[in-house]
């Protein structure tokens, strides 16, 4: 198993505070890996570490098996980043600012490679226009395109679903997918739509407070087990009298919000949604509660 | 390197606030060359009195295209650096306003050469705004007032110089007056280093350059040995010493320099300033976080 980063202790303190607490984390080649915790949490100051804008305090990165200290240079050569948002030259048009980055990035692009990069992105057509004419999401979809101008091995993105319509979303969902799988790119991804790193991430940190709470693979941090199962039906009231007077009631747990809420184990819900469908009650929904999101949240609430 | 220099320059010169400097001189050099062409023989007559009757230079020659540069000169010349700091102070920390600074440091590029190869473009904007008052200024003004002896008074005294011997000096004065808003540049610069958005570095560039014009200009004489040869803007004045010349037996002596020795002083005092003020931004940007 390759790693393209590891990092190791990694502390960071701005003055009182402490930004990032004795991290270790490691980035397998080839994967997403996603990177959650709450605003506050340290997730830039880690990315901004990777990217060298901020020096930690104490701790070692190495990325591509190289000190990143020592190696700045060629390491930052391979690395395509959007950090926070995607803030470019709004004087100047897509195409301008595609040509400053890849310079800045030590590479040569011709008209046709700067072509190719608007299309991944949708922005072929607005390839002359200045950047303070285009959309929020117009500018992040440029952000990821001059990310990847230098085709570059690991991508780090930081909330690169910010400012993106359903469509964009799904759009970006799928670049990430098709870099990944497709073309074998490493992807540091963080973001607080942790229903789209669900989708996207094969494996994942959650920090809180600059400290590791949880680090694995997405697959094995939401075996469910037990699981909540929130059921919104036509009239609660009597759909709850069916259920608890049937073999599910045992599984009843309570009301929230005009839902009712069972316990089971996952492999149970689809007979049980078969068994309630032939009780003749009216669902309006069946939704499990093993997302991302309510484990995200039980970690950090617990830490908190 | 040369790349990286060319993507500054692009940047700076994409900008439209770039061109606000060269507009501003471009109206001031006009409306004093205007207000020359129409009202200059009083102005000379005021400019020489007291001493019309030692001189046997009708005023129409004593008004011509080398005088009016020389006038402007001595507007302009304190000026421009409030104009050098638009950009200079900006070239930082414009791109930590902006969010670039964070994509820029980011690259395969260390601190140090992307903050030479910034400081490098505003050196050549600084020196593209100085040749733009010299085509103004100069060549504008031989072209409307046609070239003569040129007179530059003094304290009690009046130089002479001979037509042929005043362009390689305005030469002289150009490079010099370049050097001493490269300091500008610097100090603006240094500024811009520490800061996160451009307004804080322009205006502390133009308040240090106030205050040190008016302590330069003060005619106190306890300020005249213990402040005045510290500041750079007492040394950014320099420029006029090729203008001051030598004579003997009242005859001026062509290619002659009065105080040479002190035209190198001030030039190696404008340079050590620079030094200082970027081995300062160049500490503190290396170890800087970059949070912007």
């Amino acid at each position: 198993m390759t790693f393209v980063i590891e990092a190791r202790n990694v502390s960071k303190d701005f003055k009182e505070v402490r930004a990032l607490d004795d991290l270790s984390f490691s980035v397998q080649q080839g994967k997403v890996y996603g990177f959650l915790g709450q605003n506050g949490a340290g997730k830039s100051t880690m990315i901004r570490v990777l990217l060298t804008l901020v020096r930690p305090t104490s701790g070692v990165v190495e990325i591509f098996g190289m000190d990143l200290k020592k190696n700045r240079k060629q390491i930052l050569k391979n690395i395509g980043a959007i950090i926070e948002r995607p803030d470019l030259y709004k004087y100047l048009t897509a195409k301008q600012n595609l040509e400053i980055f890849a310079v800045m990035s030590g590479v040569k692009i011709r008209e046709k490679e700067i072509m190719e990069q608007l299309n991944k992105v949708g922005l072929a057509q607005r390839v002359n226009s200045k950047v303070k004419t285009y959309s929020q999401g117009m500018r992040q979809r440029l952000g990821i395109a001059v990310a990847l101008i230098h085709d570059p091995e690991l991508i780090i993105l930081d909330e690169p679903m910010n400012g993106l319509d359903p469509q964009g979303i799904a759009d970006v969902r799928n670049l990430i997918l098709h870099l990944s799988k497709d073309l074998g790119k490493t992807l540091f991804v963080s973001s607080h739509l942790l229903s789209e790193m669900e989708l996207i991430a094969d494996s994942m940190l959650i920090i809180d407070k600059g400290k590791k709470i949880v680090e694995g693979k997405v697959a094995e941090l939401l075996n469910p087990g037990e699981t909540n199962v929130e059921l919104e039906t036509m009239n609660i009231e009597q759909s709850r009298k069916q259920i608890q007077g049937s073999l599910w009631g045992k599984h009843f747990v309570g009301e929230s919000n005009g839902k009712m809420i069972l316990k089971m184990e996952s492999d149970k819900i689809p007979v049980f949604i078969r068994d309630i469908s032939q009780m003749n009650i009216d669902i309006i929904s069946v939704r499990p509660k093993h997302s991302l999101e309510d484990y995200f949240l039980s970690l950090t609430a617990h830490h908190g | 390197m040369v790349r990286l220099l060319k993507i500054e320059l692009y940047k700076i010169f994409k900008r439209p606030r770039t061109y606000i400097a060269f507009a501003v001189i471009t109206v001031i050099i006009l409306l004093v060359q205007i207000a020359l062409k129409f009202g200059g023989e009083e102005y000379v007559d005021l400019m020489m009195t007291g001493a019309k009757e030692t001189f046997d230079i009708p005023v129409h020659q004593i008004l011509n295209g080398y005088l009016v540069c020389f006038i402007i000169l001595n507007l302009l010349l304190i000026h421009v650096p409030i104009l050098v700091a638009l950009i200079a102070g900006d070239v930082v920390a414009g791109e930590a306003n902006m969010g670039t600074l964070r994509l820029l440091v980011s690259k395969p590029v260390s601190r140090f050469q992307l903050l030479w190869v910034k400081f490098l473009a505003s050196s050549v904007y600084t020196i593209a705004l100085l040749i733009w008052v010299a085509v103004f200024a100069l060549c504008l003004s031989i072209l409307l007032f046609g070239t003569n002896q040129l007179v530059v008074a003094r304290k009690d005294e009046y130089d002479i110089i001979s037509t042929s011997d005043v362009l390689w000096r305005y030469g002289a004065a150009f490079i010099f007056a370049g050097l001493g808003l490269i300091t500008v540049a610097a100090l603006a610069f240094m500024f811009s280093v520490f800061a996160d958005n451009s307004v804080g570095p322009i205006v502390a560039t133009v308040c240090v350059i106030i205050i040190f014009t008016i302590l330069t200009q003060l005619q106190i004489p306890f300020y005249d040995e213990t402040i005045k040869p510290y500041l750079f803007t007492t040394h950014m004045l320099g420029w006029k010493g090729f203008f001051y010349v030598r004579g003997e037996e009242g005859v001026t002596i062509e290619g002659s320099i009065e105080h040479f020795s002190q035209i190198i002083k001030s030039a190696l005092i404008l340079v050590g300033y620079t030094a200082v003020f970027l081995a300062i931004a160049v500490w503190y940007f290396n170890k800087k976080n970059i949070l912007s």
